[in-house]
């Protein structure tokens, strides 16, 4: 394989990747949720993130001679390529809403810039998944807005999740050597122009939610690379279970 | 007087299959009854989003974890349409869940047995939706309009739901050795359950008699197990699983299938709150809503806030 389809390859990875892991965390609320509507509301995001995710994941399987379970089921922790805030822990309401907010305001400029990619295969997709992107903002926003400007407590709660994920908000941005390549053959977006619509986004709606924008600080990295945090094997654990348990099965 | 002619109208209205709507008279015991009738489905929707919901984290392919979580979503959105229906009779969802938190309102029993294996998504999905849906198919046509009408787009779902399940005991049939003795193990141990979800026989069914007269019920709990039973063992032997029932013998004579003794007594301990899996489900159900307390609440401040102008 020469090492222009290896970082297509890593970079596909990364977007699935990261899609699934958002979407395997936001199903764990499933049946847990604060109330029935924003239940239904969690599991049809995490709904939309695994159907991304497949969308990618049977786009590498056709450049790869792999199927989308192999990938999703049969790698290890230091090949999956998600941003480390996918794979953090739902915590309460307050992290989830935070860390969803956060995140679609980046895909949701990211993936409006990569329909224009030069990937058609990555265009298509970016199509669809754009429009599902512009609910889960608002959705994300929304909330973010509710719980800053609600109560006391809720105020106290969503400034905490918001400044605590806020040191892996740097990782979005600081990009790996396969989306600088990408970025050279005009596949991937350009992460310069993304950042400030991210800024833009998360500056109107945190001051719109009476929050406070959390101080510079140091931001956490890996993911891209398959550095990841401690959730990240207990996720994997339970995720592959089936298909470790019992290889090569068609269920 | 007047009550009397009231009710005279009243049942001569339900005798003409004509719906009963939420602002149109009722006794006081027909709203009791579809209120108690109502929230016990309702809350069977959403305390059974459970031991589905355990094995969406995980479910052994892409396809089946999408398919596993579009299905639990369905029963939120079953749950949402019956609450709904249950508050045009005059009560609030608050005070509905209240009464499931506090243990003075019931779910389907059927909720208290856990889900132990991949094969038990199949199970839940072709016995307990399957039966589920042999009770409700009647209730599309109940006399209160508001549930009839919530039941037509529920049964729509259900349907589909069962033939999913069936679909991965089908595939699991088609499997390994391994994958044939964990769907085989899954009907063993959902049979029965199922088969008791249809409620005590007609002898000892308390509420019976009277919903069929306000045709709230259409079919006997019997008529309706038997029914479930005919239909359900030919898809068995079609996958080649076995119904664990020693009994179980077709009758000539009544073009029906025979079979064994129900174990009553697992069945009301159950109900009394003595299943593997009762105390359990009821703490998920309660921590999620005290856990979302500060959430809601979030909620109500901001819409007033809203509301009183203090927020543009």
């Amino acid at each position: 394989m020469n090492i222009h389809s290896q970082h297509k390859i890593d970079y596909l990875l990364y977007l699935a990747d990261t899609a699934l892991i958002l979407g395997q965390r936001l199903g764990e609320w499933c049946g847990h949720g604060p109330v029935l509507e924003q239940d239904i509301a969690m599991t049809n995001i995490s709904l939309d993130y695994i159907g991304r995710s497949r969308l990618l994941y049977q786009y590498i399987a056709t450049l790869t001679e792999s199927d989308e379970d192999r990938l999703a089921f049969l790698r290890d922790e230091r090949e999956f390529k998600n941003v480390l805030l996918a794979e953090h822990p739902n915590v309460d309401f307050a992290y989830t809403v935070a860390r969803q907010f956060l995140l679609e305001a980046f895909h949701f400029p990211y993936y409006s810039e990569l329909k224009n990619s030069s990937d058609l295969q990555l265009a298509a997709i970016a199509e669809k998944t754009v429009k599902e992107t512009a609910y889960h903002l608002k959705w994300s926003a929304e909330w973010m807005i509710r719980l800053g400007d609600g109560t006391e407590i809720s105020h106290q709660k969503i400034q905490t999740a918001l400044n605590e994920l806020w040191s892996f908000t740097g990782e979005l941005f600081d990009p790996a050597d396969y989306e600088t390549f990408m970025l050279q053959e005009s596949i991937a977006p350009d992460l310069n122009s993304i950042n400030k619509s991210w800024k833009e986004k998360v500056q109107q709606v945190i001051s719109e939610a009476t929050l406070t924008m959390p101080e510079n600080q140091w931001m956490q990295s890996g993911g891209k690379q398959g550095i990841h945090t401690e959730a990240m094997g207990f996720i994997l654990t339970e995720m592959q279970y089936m298909q470790r348990s019992y290889p090569g099965l068609t269920w | 007087m007047l009550r009397i002619d009231l009710e005279g109208h009243f049942q001569e209205k339900i005798d003409r299959e004509e719906r009963i709507e939420a602002k149109d008279w009722m006794p006081e015991a027909y709203r009791k009854t579809l209120i108690r009738q109502i929230s016990q489905h309702a809350h069977s929707e959403i305390v059974g989003m459970l031991p589905e919901g355990n094995w969406i984290s995980r479910a052994p392919s892409l396809k089946r974890k999408a398919i596993l979580l579009a299905k639990i979503q369905d029963e939120a959105g079953h749950g949402l349409y019956l609450y709904s229906a249950c508050e045009t009779l005059g009560i609030d969802r608050d005070e509905l869940l209240n009464e499931l938190h506090t243990g003075k309102a019931k779910y389907s029993s059927i909720f208290n047995y856990p889900a132990l294996t991949w094969a038990d998504m199949g199970a839940i999905g072709w016995l307990v939706d399957g039966a589920a849906i042999m009770n409700q198919i009647p209730l599309c046509r109940t006399s209160y309009g508001p549930y009839s009408r919530a039941m037509i787009r529920i049964c729509k779902e259900e349907s589909f739901h069962q033939r999913q399940g069936y679909e991965i005991m089908l595939t699991l049939s088609r499997g390994s050795t391994v994958q044939k003795n964990m769907a085989q193990d899954a009907l063993n141990r959902w049979w029965w359950p199922s088969i008791m979800m249809f409620g005590p026989n007609d002898s000892d069914s308390t509420h019976s008699a009277q919903s069929i007269k306000w045709k709230i019920k259409r079919f006997s709990n019997d008529e309706l197990r038997q029914r479930f039973i005919d239909m359900t063992v030919p898809q068995a032997e079609l996958i080649g699983l076995k119904i664990p029932d020693p009994d179980l013998k077709w009758n000539e004579e009544r073009k029906s299938y025979d079979f064994g003794k129900i174990n009553w007594d697992e069945f009301w301990n159950v109900v009394k709150g003595n299943g593997p899996c009762n105390k359990q489900r009821l703490r998920d159900r309660v921590k999620a809503h005290e856990d979302g307390a500060w959430v809601r609440d979030a909620a109500v401040a901001y819409a007033e806030k809203k509301r009183s102008g203090r927020v543009n």
